[in-house]
């Protein structure tokens, strides 16, 4: 078989991080080839500069033998390479015609040329067996359909090489079948599918062949069928997984959080959780599981107070709070871990002493009679919170953009935790951060669990979810669909569930 | 923060001086003018003992009225409105101020409290407006201070006008003495030279509540983090539209007293010509003085002393206006070089903690 | 189908209520200039320069930046307009005027694009500049030149020439006179025929050359920005630059293209000022204006015959204000009126407290109707001002931003 892509000593350094470090990898035509890595491993840097968005400090590439050097994607795009990113690359407010054929035509004044378009497009979709309506804004589609149009996109233009980047990321299971469908029908029509992932299951059904990177490097390379996943693994991390601790069974007494029959308000004509009921006890962590966009991010914003609610009940250690503004929530005894740390709970601007008030500006210990900012506690406080928690920084007085996200994060779930609230929501706690700082706050969790802290954990880590929880329940399309305990529970099983094929 | 790194914070406005000064110098040639010598008359102008003496008078308005725009920049709110908001705390302070009189610094008190509450009043509308109906502050602030103009137009003319007065155009009854301000020249030894504005203190004082307001208490806290990422603001427990309308009426506030200077100063009333522009130039100042009480001082006092030693050129035949355009000029440059320094900084912190963390 | 229209002609009440109030107080002897040719004609060249600053807000803020620095083009607009009519002639002003515009366009580009500036920090910044280049240049360029003064400018020389259509508008052939149609409509007096036919004669008669390139540019927006690659280019950028970046997409050249013809367009509006209507520069002309083309570009949604219509509504305002403040007063019994219909509006949707204020600010508005003759100069003066505010107060619900507009981007950037 030919070789469609091939590089040689592939080095990429950024300030303080050895990206890439003599990559050589080989991928052959018309295959499905799976890049496969945990983050931080190296996996985007290298599609980065198969992608034209980035320029290696060193080493050659090949494409179809070839050599080539692509200073942006535009460049890629002509040699035959097309990007599907993990964030779609989308405008919601354009039609899919439109995000299809952009940048296709040079900036000029010359007519747009719809129909044309929409005919050769439809040529591709039926080549390829993909399906979508072209005259929808995107903003209408479902996610699997957003996915599709990306895929169109590159094939449109002429891709023989397709880079998916983490594209199981947002998909249900179900949706993930109908991508590895498409995938394998691409194959047979000669397109050669790059497949990044951390996904191993998924990469042992669809890949032919495997790359392993680790810390910048390329480990090793293999054939589908001579490989295992626990040696997959440990290629990946070099250590051995995570593994759900023993749990007790013994009945909680306490409700810290009752939800009696809460439904939100209406949005655009649709509701986004109806009638949702549950109850978190004092030393359990429950956690919430759903494919995004199912309500629950919605159903935590309300308890908080951010989103009005239309009906129900919220009750904290007995007492309703409906009407209590999220100040007074968060200083009752509620913390809040957002799943956006950058955007919504930390200021990056600002150093650590500054971060650690947020969220609590106005209790006593922050707050002094003549309402200045008790910035000595605030200080001691902050150093604790890195101490304890293990934020590598040189001192409180960084700013919070200059840490890394794994610090970052283990930075909020201190501050957060060390406030000794009743309930603790946390939201995607360790998205996007490495291994050493993930393991570190589940550590954390389990600890602050175990001295009686009510925890309700949303997550889309299956791994996580199954890892931390006690309980789990479900949310599909804004309902709460069942209760589940989280010992003998399988994801494909879960995944059923957050599906609605499962009722 | 490294040396090095203080160091560039402050070169912005340096650079853009210097760059502002040679495009000025490059129109002024065009123009068949010899800059070094324009800038020299000016310089022996502006530092004349009576030229520093105007200057600081200048500058107080000045100052106050930037630090009234730097409160609501604080909380990444525009308040163009500062010019209306002064100008109605103006008028109705010179109005009510002059129908009664009491000891002179009740008085005067009683005058500052009328006017930054009128003015705080008129800057709540916008703030109302923006909570409430979603208008952006910008727009609404600039037309309400067309409106604003209007209806002091109006009442200068219909209802506060000094009645049964020969003078022709309208203005307000003149404040009696005990609303006005003293001079300080008596405390300063400056017998022979102009008025130094009393008002110099308050303004002075104006600066140190600015700075206790936003970097000392916890509402000064959060209009920094709502400025700075609004959506964690929310998150943290702050209520974005209470924020609003309490930043745009204490700027409202502030800008009450940016008027009073000449009301109390020398002026005495309202009248037709009281002196307009202020609100805008204050927004200058901020932009310069990088909305720091301490920048913002400078900042005015450099504003000013272009304004008054470029009164001179005229004398040299050079047109004045060639002053407008250097402010305008360190304006704009001081704006992008702030911006590019800001960033260079963040680089400079990322690449130290990244450090850090390698060793 | 009928119930259809009927539904939506109810929800659309905001628009066709006043509307309706027009007409029917238009009838009225005394407020008979609220729709009368004259006044519609007024309202178009007043309209004029707000409708371009709109335009121009439009194409900035289609590619992501924020432009309220059009006020200062406009005022680069209006001198340079000045100058070039002065030195050369009515058009080569227009274009001098456009180049002024553009001019500074291309300052608040670099600023915001190359910089990263905050765009509405720079659009102040370029306010203040272009006021003190303004002033400087007049102040040096005419320096002894009769009728100039440090704050206003010699007249243009030439004239940029005005049509009035034939048969329909009783235009001129050959210097004969001809039919006028709708004139002949009018003055018949026949409720909402006659003040159609004056709304139809205002765009006929007298109209100047300019405007009706102005008016072109309206449909020609449409065109570049929703029928060619470049503008789905420039679209885009304000929707996902980072997206269109990986596309190949120029995101820095298109939104530099963006704001330079919202300078263009701002300058455009300026010189029409100066150059179709007083004929001179004269210091703080532009009086806000600016910022109200912002304001139209905000009513009409982001589409360019939103902008017609809004800016035509601002335009309507001004005109009425300077024709006859006698119909001026007219307004306040519609504005009482129509509040009387919100209160009635907001009180079945069980509204109270809106009811209540609609009420009484309802019967303040009546009272003073009664009670006056006619309205302050100074109060019609802020005329488009308020409306403005009360425009934007009932529309900005459903007003459709571009998705990126004022966030700075950096090349290379992925998200």
């Amino acid at each position: 078989m030919n070789t469609a892509i091939k590089t040689q000593n592939i080095t990429k350094s950024y300030p303080g991080v050895l990206a890439n470090s003599n990559v050589s990898i080989q991928i052959e035509e018309s295959s499905i080839h799976a890049i496969v890595g945990e983050n931080g491993a190296g996996k985007s840097t290298l599609m980065k500069i198969l992608y034209g968005m980035t320029k290696p400090d060193e080493g050659e590439i090949e494409i179809f033998d070839e050599p080539a050097s692509m200073s942006s994607p535009k460049d890629a795009i002509n040699q035959g390479i097309g990007m599907v990113h993990q964030h779609f690359m989308l405008a919601k407010n354009l039609t899919v015609l439109e995000n299809i054929i952009l940048g296709i035509d040079r900036p000029s004044l010359k007519n747009l040329g719809l129909k044309k378009y929409k005919k050769s497009i439809q040529e591709v979709m039926s080549t390829y067996s993909l399906d979508i309506d072209l005259d929808m804004f995107v903003e209408e589609l479902s996610v699997g359909e957003k996915q599709r149009v990306e895929i169109i996109k590159v094939l449109f233009r002429g891709a023989k090489i397709l880079i998916l980047d983490e594209p199981t990321a947002v998909l249900v299971p179900q949706e993930v079948n109908e991508l590895f469908k498409n995938l394998n029908n691409l194959k047979e029509n000669g397109v050669t599918i790059i497949f990044i992932s951390h996904k191993l299951d998924e990469v042992l059904e669809i890949a032919d062949a495997i790359s392993v990177m680790r810390a910048g490097k390329l480990i090793d390379s293999v054939n589908n069928d001579n490989v295992s996943k626990t040696e997959l693994a440990e290629m990946m991390i070099g250590k051995s997984l995570p593994t759900p601790p023993p749990r007790s069974t013994e009945k909680k007494q306490n409700v810290i959080l009752d939800l009696k029959n809460l439904t939100s308000e209406t949005v655009d004509g649709r509701k986004l959780f109806t009638d949702v009921s549950f109850n978190v006890f004092e030393s359990e962590i429950l956690g919430i599981a759903g494919v995004e966009g199912n309500g629950q991010k919605e159903v935590v914003e309300s308890i908080i107070g951010i989103n009005d609610i239309e009906s129900g009940e919220i009750f904290f250690n007995g007492e309703i709070i409906n009407n209590k503004s999220t100040r007074q929530r968060l200083e009752s005894g509620i913390s809040f871990i957002p799943e956006d740390r950058q955007l919504q709970a930390m200021i990056m601007d600002m150093n650590l002493t500054n971060n650690v008030i947020i969220g609590r500006q106005n209790i006593e210990k922050y707050k002094s009679n003549l309402a200045t900012v008790k910035i000595k506690n605030a200080i001691k406080e902050s150093e604790s919170v890195i101490s304890l928690f293990d934020v590598k920084t040189p001192n409180t007085n960084t700013l919070a953009t200059a840490l890394s996200g794994g610090n970052q994060q283990k930075f909020v779930v201190g501050r957060e935790l060390e406030d000794d609230p009743s309930l603790l929501i946390a939201s995607q706690p360790t998205r996007g951060i490495d291994i050493g700082a993930q393991s570190l706050i589940w550590e954390k969790l389990r600890e602050s669990r175990d001295n009686g802290l009510a925890v309700l954990l949303i997550s889309a880590d299956l791994e996580e979810l199954i890892g931390l929880s006690d309980r789990i329940i479900v949310f599909y399309q804004g309902s709460m669909v069942k209760e589940l305990n989280s010992a003998n529970l399988s994801p494909e099983d879960l995944g059923g569930y957050m599906t609605g094929l499962k009722k | 923060m490294k040396l090095s790194l203080r160091i560039a914070s402050f070169s912005a406005p340096i650079i853009a001086l210097a760059i502002s000064f040679g495009l000025s110098s490059l129109i002024l040639l065009f123009i068949g003018k010899d800059p070094v010598e324009t800038f020299r008359i000016m310089f022996e102008y502006g530092i004349k003992g009576k030229s520093i003496v105007s200057i600081i008078n200048r500058s107080i308005p000045l100052y106050i009225s930037a630090i009234a725009v730097a409160v609501g920049f604080k909380m990444g709110l525009f308040n163009i409105g500062v010019e209306g908001q002064y100008l109605v705390g103006s008028i109705i302070a010179a109005f009510v101020g002059s129908q009664f009189s009491i000891i002179t610094p009740l008085h005067i008190l009683f005058i500052i409290l009328i006017a930054v509450a009128s003015s705080a009043m008129w800057a709540a509308i916008a703030g109302y407006l923006k909570v409430k109906k979603g208008i952006h502050e910008v727009i609404s602030t600039i037309m309400l201070n067309y409106i604003g103009t209007g209806l002091i137009s109006y009442s200068l003319t219909n209802v506060f006008d000094e009645k049964g007065s020969e003078y022709e155009l309208p203005r307000t009854p003149e404040l009696p003495e005990t609303g006005q301000m003293p001079a300080l020249n008596n405390f300063f030894r400056l017998e022979d030279l102009q008025d130094l504005h009393g008002f110099l203190f308050v303004a002075i004082i104006v600066g140190i509540f600015y700075y206790w307001l936003v970097w000392k208490t916890t509402l000064g806290f959060d209009l920094r983090i709502t400025g700075s990422n609004p959506v964690a603001a929310k998150f943290s427990g702050i209520n974005p539209n209470k924020l609003i309308v309490v930043a745009m009426v204490t700027s409202g506030g502030f800008a009450g007293l940016v008027g009073l200077g000449p009301l109390l100063g020398y002026f005495h009333r309202f009248t037709i010509d009281f002196p307009t522009g202020l609100g805008f130039a204050g927004i200058a100042v901020a932009l310069l003085g990088r909305n720091h009480p301490f920048g913002m001082g400078v900042g005015a006092l450099l504003f000013a002393f272009l304004e008054r030693s470029s009164q001179i050129l005229d004398l040299n035949d050079v047109p004045k206006e060639i002053e407008r355009m250097l402010q305008a000029f360190i304006l704009l440059i001081v704006v992008v070089f702030y911006e590019v320094i800001r960033r260079f900084i963040v680089k400079q912190q990322v690449k130290d903690a990244s450090k850090k963390i390698e060793t | 189908m009928t119930k259809n229209i009927f539904k939506s002609l109810l929800n659309r009440y905001i628009v066709i209520t006043p509307i309706l109030l027009v007409l029917i107080v238009a009838q009225m002897e005394e407020y008979s200039q609220l729709t009368t040719s004259g006044t519609f004609g007024a309202a178009i060249r007043l309209a004029i320069p707000i409708m371009l600053a709109g335009l121009g807000g439009l194409f900035s803020e289609k590619t992501g930046v924020v432009n309220i620095g059009l006020e200062g083009m406009m005022i680069m607009g209006t001198w340079f307009g000045a100058w070039g009519g002065f030195t050369f002639g009515a058009w080569q002003g227009v274009f001098i005027g456009m180049l002024g515009g553009a001019l500074f366009g291309l300052i608040h580009a670099i600023a915001t694009v190359s910089f990263q500036v905050d765009h509405i920090v720079s659009g102040v910044a370029i306010n203040i500049l272009a006021a003190g280049v303004a002033r400087f240049l007049n102040v040096i360029a005419f320096e002894d030149i009769a009728f100039a003064s440090s704050t206003a400018s010699p007249r243009i020389t030439g004239d940029i020439g005005r049509l009035t259509v034939p048969y329909l508008a009783g235009g001129e052939i050959n210097g004969q006179e001809t039919t006028n149609l709708f004139g002949f409509i009018e003055n018949l007096n026949v409720f909402l025929i006659s003040d159609f036919a004056g709304l139809v004669l205002g765009f006929l008669s007298n109209i100047s050359y300019l405007t009706i390139f102005a008016l072109a540019i309206v449909p020609l927006s449409v065109l570049i920005l929703w029928k060619t690659p470049i503008g789905l280019q420039m679209r885009s950028v304000g929707e996902y630059p980072t997206g269109s970046e990986s596309l190949g997409v120029n995101v820095y050249l298109m939104k530099y293209i963006g704001v330079s013809i919202s300078g263009a367009l701002s300058g455009l509006a300026g010189a029409y000022l100066v150059i179709a209507g007083t004929g001179i520069y004269l210091e703080g002309q532009t009086g806000g204006r600016g910022f109200i083309g912002l304001a139209s570009m905000l009513f009409g949604n982001y589409k360019p015959f939103g902008i017609l219509m809004g800016s035509g509504l601002f335009g309507f305002a001004d005109a009425l204000q300077l024709r006859s403040p006698k119909a001026v007063h007219g307004l306040l019994i519609i504005i009482a009126i129509f509040l009387f219909v919100l209160a009635i509006k907001t009180l079945f949707e069980k509204k109270y407290i809106p009811s209540l204020i609609s009420l009484l600010l309802s019967s303040g508005f009546l009272i003073w109707f009664l009670n006056s003759e006619s309205i302050p100069n100074q109060f019609v003066y802020f005329t488009p001002h308020i409306t403005t505010l009360i425009v934007l107060s009932f529309a900005n619900q459903r007003i459709k931003l571009p998705e990126k507009i004022g966030v700075p981007y950096k090349k290379g950037e992925l998200n």
